[in-house]
């Protein structure tokens, strides 16, 4: 191979650090990125755990774990020792290889989901830092196909949980699973659709390029009409399993849903993809929607840390309205949940996205904006009374054979 | 707008106060007539109160109480009537604290302490003898087991909850002195805001 294609990887990224010769020093940077992710995501999985216990703690009126540590800080550590001495039970029925590879089918793409989150850069420049003497973005990677990556692995995360209902040989986890599987597939489709019309707005999939858009513009939130940015965060709540969408794990019908079979490690491993999931999903939806690390650098010393800061706060906001929704809100029934997905969200999400197409169009060919806009908005009205009365007639047709069954019987 | 009133609401809760005591280190004050574990009373000069009539062991509802009544030797009784608790055992594996056997006691031998906090490490300390219930011959305080927490002011009011109750429930009753006097104490006062203690009268059936 020649060093012209070497020079070259824009296949696999599209960080200037990869740009020129690949000598040991950039694969050190790389090798501490990827080591700092993994260790800032498995710190703050256990600030996590701690924080929507003493919030939800604090939204009941209780006080939350208070021993371990100062304010119980240390708590998600002790749980986790205490789980790694548990005994570790395999069921007789389960499928035995699949029974221990469905915890990291959850917990793998968990991880690397955050690789495509960028965390910091200065982005009122070309949103890099400078470590070392080397340029580089403040993401593990850049790939040129970034959200798509998040959307097929949130997709092999529903394998995890659906494997392990099944391979556990027991009922309430299939049920559990069974259930988490209809449920995170139908929601991705509503999930998809909201990213869709990001990249739109965007016109790129890389995450990087989708932040360097936003700053220089307006935040996404805003220049998708706000409607995507709902629709995602109902999806986002639903693909991760958290209340009041958590009828994977409803308690009271399932014990513990997909992983009622589950103990020790492979328990921990689960309850950690979970716990990392809503980091990640708040992470891509402030990347996605809220501009990422874009704010004012307020300080020139130690400019970089600035980002990161702003980053958090947004992504915190996120982690804070989770918890917020769990302590509030009841669990969905089943049907409620189903119909809110395909007859709302999916609606919604598709309609909106054909609208901001119809709008990048008539915006490349010169079309009158206004008129364009009425006839969509028209179109789309028209489609959503075709809906609902498709909806209703159909109601009515069940309740008309439940009817005709009573008199019959 | 109902269902977003839920979201102020739990929001609101994040700067009440607590009500919360983290227990073992802060404890509060108990309720006067807390039922707790049991002492045996003696009178004033000493005698047990005990007269080992076994109403207490037949009212138990856990089975947890064994009494066993022997005759007063003469020439040193045990308590002041013919017969006495010769031995008497409490199960506190068993006992759920209902206090029917001090409400059951016809000479108010048997009462609660406010003391809860103990435990055991193995199940012959879980039964109490009656080395251990009665009170000191000296001073009518109960003696104080090595697994026992006790706390200032805990060995005193004893009696709370005979004191509280009026003879076969009877109201007209209610906070008249019918009970003897005590090793330590003497005849106990009624308790603050029924008739007859002199600091309240709203209460007046006791006047009668």
């Amino acid at each position: 191979m020649s060093p012209a294609t070497l020079t070259a990887p824009l296949v696999l990224a599209a960080d200037p650090l990869l740009d020129g010769a690949i000598g040991p020093g950039i694969v050190g940077i790389v090798l501490i990125k990827v080591v700092m992710a993994f260790i800032l995501l498995l710190v703050s999985v256990m600030l996590m755990v701690w924080f929507e216990r003493k919030l939800i703690a604090d939204m009941h009126n209780r006080i939350g774990p208070a021993e371990a540590g100062p304010f119980g800080i240390l708590q998600t550590l002790a749980d986790g020792i205490k789980l790694f001495f548990k005994e570790d039970l395999i069921p007789d029925r389960a499928d035995r290889v699949v029974f221990k590879l469905a915890p990291y089918l959850s917990l793998v793409p968990a991880f690397l989901v955050f690789s495509i989150v960028p965390i910091g850069g200065d982005f009122s420049g070309d949103g890099t830092v400078t470590w070392f003497g080397e340029t580089t973005y403040l993401q593990v990677a850049d790939p040129p196909v970034g959200v798509l990556f998040f959307l097929a692995l949130s997709s092999v995360a529903v394998y995890g949980v659906m494997l392990a209902g099944w391979s556990s040989g027991s009922k309430y986890p299939l049920l559990g699973s069974v259930r988490a599987s209809a449920q995170m597939i139908s929601y991705e489709a509503a999930l998809g659709l909201a990213i869709a019309t990001v990249f739109l707005t965007s016109g790129s999939l890389s995450t990087h390029e989708i932040v360097a858009r936003q700053v220089s513009g307006s935040w996404n939130v805003l220049a998708t009409g706000v409607v995507p940015f709902l629709v995602f965060l109902l999806a986002g709540t639903a693909e991760l399993n958290r209340p009041p969408f958590d009828l994977v794990e409803a308690e009271q019908e399932l014990v513990g849903g997909f992983h009622t079979e589950y103990s020790s490690l492979r328990f921990s491993l689960f309850f950690l993809a979970e716990f990392m999931n809503v980091i990640t999903m708040s992470a891509i939806a402030v990347t996605l929607f809220l501009g990422g690390p874009a704010g004012p650098i307020l300080t020139d010393t130690l400019g970089w840390v600035w980002p990161v800061f702003w980053f958090s706060l947004k992504v915190f906001v996120f982690l804070f309205c989770f918890v917020w929704l769990r302590a509030t809100l009841p669990r969905l029934r089943y049907d409620q949940l189903m119909d809110l997905g395909w007859k709302v969200l999916i609606p919604v999400a598709l309609g909106w996205f054909l609208l901001i197409a119809t709008m990048n169009v008539a915006d490349d060919l010169g079309w009158p904006m206004v008129p364009v806009v009425l006839v969509g908005v028209a179109v789309l009205v028209a489609g959503a009374a075709l809906l609902t009365g498709a909806i209703q007639k159909a109601r009515g047709d069940a309740l008309a054979d439940l009817v005709d069954e009573g008199l019959e019987g | 707008m109902g269902y977003f009133q839920g979201f102020a609401v739990t929001f609101r809760k994040l700067f009440e106060k607590r009500v919360t005591t983290s227990y073992p280190r802060e404890k509060r004050a108990k309720p006067d007539r807390l039922h707790g574990r049991h002492v045996l009373n003696r009178y004033e000069d000493g005698m047990e109160k005990c007269i080992g009539c076994e109403l207490c062991a037949g009212v138990c509802p856990a089975n947890c109480i064994y009494v066993r009544g022997a005759d007063n030797p003469e020439d040193a009784p045990v308590s002041p009537g013919e017969r006495y608790g010769f031995v008497f055992e409490i199960n506190y594996l068993r006992c759920i604290h209902c206090d029917l056997c001090v409400e059951a006691c016809p000479t108010e031998a048997i009462t609660e302490t406010k003391l809860f906090e103990f435990s055991f490490t193995n199940r012959s300390d879980a039964i109490y003898t009656k080395a251990e219930l009665l009170v000191d011959a000296e001073t009518g305080r109960p003696r104080q087991l090595p697994w026992e927490d006790w706390r200032e002011g805990e060995d005193e009011m004893t009696s709370a909850w005979m004191r509280a109750t009026s003879p076969s429930g009877d109201v007209t009753y209610s906070g008249r002195v019918a009970w003897s006097a005590e090793l330590g104490y003497g005849v106990r006062a009624p308790e603050v805001g029924q008739a007859g203690d002199g600091d309240d009268g709203e209460v007046d059936g006791g006047s009668a």
